[in-house]
């Protein structure tokens, strides 16, 4: 009876091992990783870019990698990241080890992509970033290259830059008041959430708004996700501003926004505003949202370059939405990947990294080109400014989200950008 | 300012009044510390978008649905979950906190995580004093409003609401008096439950739903409860609106600070405990015999 139950034991034990622990002898596809919170709605981009960079290579035959053609298989990890750092960590180590991908990309919160970077880097597996954007995930490639070069940036570019490009749309919506409505001295409120990433924005701009000739009224930090801002816009109306600088990646500015709309205050938008990159920005806001602006990867009917318009339209065609920046998986996977694979002429991650590193791809939102730091050392970080990736400048206009920005900006305005529009409460107000 | 203040207070001190007045009535009855009772808040919050975005009814006749529904998943919930372990206290404590998070996930699961809105029922603003007051602001107060006087109706007016009131002031005696008290609880728990969806009614216009819209109103509807004495309702209205004042008074005189609100609130709470332990109105409880 003991000798039938250890018997008994070991034959499960192997059965465990065989079902669990080896999942795909012989495999003849590349496995990426396609890692996100996939609740929500940057893992659904993630995820949609990856299934379309999928569909489009493996129609195609595959990538050609040396003499075979090998077809792409997705796996997706959900990382639940907003959530919980510890099941980002846990779907990463499951997705290298269990389901063994050659490739990762994805990760949305900079907390939670540290992690996660430390992990692929364990097991020295290429991760390109497509959502974090602090710095710091490509300083330390530069200050330990050998652990870290395996981590690339694939959108957006880093939060310096990120910063730059707001000051770039403040100055352009203040030009446009200006002229518009021949204001003399523009007022600029802040209005920024409390989280810790809004913080050195905000130590940038008291220095900046005066920089740009404009006055800064006050700053105001409600919670992220503050469901009333009554409050806040009661004294940005007080102060006299005619510009709130927003600095919002959550629930609060889609709140801001209706309840700014519904009040009929009298000053523009402009900054960061997350939620309004989205299409579901004009549903939530009730329509209330309208003029608001912000910063963003597309829109429709811009063409960076000649692969923008393809890339929306079939995503639209495929998801029946515009994609967020997330959805920049597709780029990592189709474009950057597949080329730096194919003219490798191999899967192995140290004999791509020096391929990647040196490569220059059209994307469709720019060119992407890997930089370095200011000591020369190799960033994997994103270059940024004309003839590279500048983003957009999005304003929604009667429901719709159109590109206001660049309209000239260092000589840069792409096909599709049209011209600011100030709300007519606004107008009516100051138009003398 | 002031009337900026007023407007503030009014709202929020009547949404967490309404949260905590049905926190209250529960525990005072069965001693029933439900943690899910906001989570009832958000269900009636997405059965509203449900029944406007999905199924294109009016909202009007969503938040009816909803506060119909929701009482009946509440009253589902307390006869298969709640009411087999009413006597063990951690047990439904820790049984409420789990059907908090079932109802947690299985939002997500239907809705996702997006942000979602409900159109207001009335758009647009007056000018009271200089200061700009939505129209659905106004009417979410005189909603709230409304509800709590029915309610303090039901409860000083109605056989119910003493047959409420006297299981809430001794559970034993009022058993000894031939009174059904499960009965009681069992109703207690559908006002309470139709309370918290009547709440996620009249705010569902103001604000942004999202699977975790509950936990926030969670903390504020314990520390109302804290604050103004467990079990008592006057005690559960005045606190709701101290709260809710203090909350205001941040946001409109610490713009930097705004974010603090909560954490301001929290700790006029503790202050007044550690003058007076037992809450502004606290009931002494009778001991368990």
């Amino acid at each position: 009876m003991k000798k039938t139950r250890i018997l008994l034991s070991v034959v499960l034990a192997a059965f465990l091992v065989m079902t669990i622990g080896v999942p795909a002898y012989g495999a003849k596809t590349i496995k990426i990783g396609v890692i996100g919170p996939m609740n929500f709605m940057q893992g659904k981009g993630h995820w949609n870019g990856a299934v379309m960079a999928a569909e489009e290579i493996n129609a195609q035959g595959g990538i050609q990698v040396g003499s075979k053609k090998m077809k792409i298989e997705l796996i997706k990890a959900d990382s639940n990241e907003f959530l919980s750092i510890t099941d980002a960590t846990n779907a990463m180590e499951r997705a290298i080890t269990y389901d063994k991908v050659d490739f990762l990309v994805g990760g949305f919160r900079t907390e939670a992509v540290l992690a996660m970077q430390d992990i692929a880097m364990d097991y020295k597996k290429i991760f390109i970033g497509c959502g974090a954007a602090h710095p710091t995930l490509c300083i330390r490639v530069a200050r330990d290259y050998k652990r870290y070069k395996y981590f690339f940036r694939g959108t957006p570019f880093n939060s310096m830059f990120l910063v730059k490009t707001c000051f770039a749309h403040l100055g352009f919506v203040g030009k446009e008041l200006k002229t518009q409505l021949n204001i003399p001295k523009l007022k600029v409120a802040i209005v920024g959430e409390k989280q810790v990433w809004v913080e050195p924005m905000i130590g940038v701009a008291k220095t900046t708004i005066p920089k740009l000739g404009m006055e800064l009224v006050g700053v105001w930090r409600p919670s992220q996700t503050a469901t009333d801002v009554t409050a806040e816009l009661s004294a940005v109306q007080r102060s006299g501003a005619h510009i709130v600088f927003t600095i919002f990646s959550s629930s609060v500015g889609i709140t801001f926004a209706r309840q700014a709309g519904e009040l009929k205050v009298p000053a523009v938008m402009v900054g960061i505003n997350v939620e309004a990159q989205k299409d579901g920005f004009w549903k939530a806001t009730q329509g209330m949202g309208n003029y608001a602006m912000t910063m963003n990867t597309y829109a429709r009917g811009v063409e960076v370059n000649e692969l923008t318009k393809p890339f929306i339209e079939k995503y639209i065609k495929l998801f029946g939405e515009v994609p967020t920046y997330t959805a920049d998986t597709y780029s990592a996977i189709a474009i950057t990947l597949k080329k730096a694979i194919e003219k490798a002429g191999t899967l192995d991650a140290d004999k791509l990294i020096p391929v990647m590193e040196t490569m220059e791809v059209m994307v469709p939102s720019g060119r992407v080109k890997y930089i370095k730091d200011a000591k020369g050392r190799k960033l994997h970080d994103l270059a940024w400014g004309p003839g590279y990736l500048t983003s957009l400048g999005v304003q929604w206009q009667d429901g719709e989200l159109k590109a206001v920005w660049p309209n000239g900006w260092q000589g840069v305005t792409y096909k599709g950008v049209v011209p600011y529009k100030i709300a007519p409460w606004i107008v009516e107000k100051y138009k003398k | 300012m002031i009337l900026d203040i007023i407007v503030s207070t009014l709202i929020n001190g009547s949404v967490y009044a309404l949260l905590a007045i049905g926190f209250s009535l529960i525990f005072g009855v069965a001693r029933i510390v439900n943690i899910a009772h906001t989570a009832f808040y958000m269900i009636a919050a997405y059965c509203i978008y449900f029944a406007t975005h999905r199924i294109g009814l009016h909202p009007l006749w969503g938040m009816l649905a909803a506060v119909v529904l929701v009482t009946l998943i509440g009253l589902i919930s307390y006869k298969f979950f709640i009411d087999p372990i009413r006597e063990h206290e951690a047990a439904v404590l820790i049984a409420t906190i789990a059907l908090a998070m079932i109802f947690q996930e299985v939002m997500l699961l239907i809705f996702s995580g997006d942000f979602l809105s409900v159109p207001s029922l009335v758009k647009g603003y007056v000018l009271v004093l200089g200061v700009k007051v939505s129209y659905q602001q106004l009417l979410t107060i005189a909603g709230a409003l409304i509800i709590l006087a029915a309610v303090w109706m039901l409860l000083m007016k109605t056989r119910l609401g003493l047959a409420v009131r006297s299981t809430a002031d001794d559970r034993e005696v009022a058993n000894l008096m031939g009174m059904n008290v499960a009965r009681v609880a069992m109703m207690t728990m559908g006002i309470s439950v139709a309370l918290a969806a009547f709440t996620g009614a009249v705010v569902v216009p103001l604000t942004i739903l999202n699977p975790h819209m509950w936990m926030h109103p969670l903390i504020m509807m314990m520390a109302v409860v804290v604050l103004g004495g467990l079990g008592s309702i006057k005690g559960s209205f005045a606190g709701a609106y101290i709260l809710g004042f203090s909350e205001a008074l941040v946001v409109f005189l610490i713009p930097m600070g705004s974010f603090l609100k909560g954490s301001v609130a929290l700790s006029i709470m503790i202050l007044v405990l550690l003058i007076r332990p037992e809450g502004l109105f606290g009931v002494a409880f009778e001991e368990e015999r």
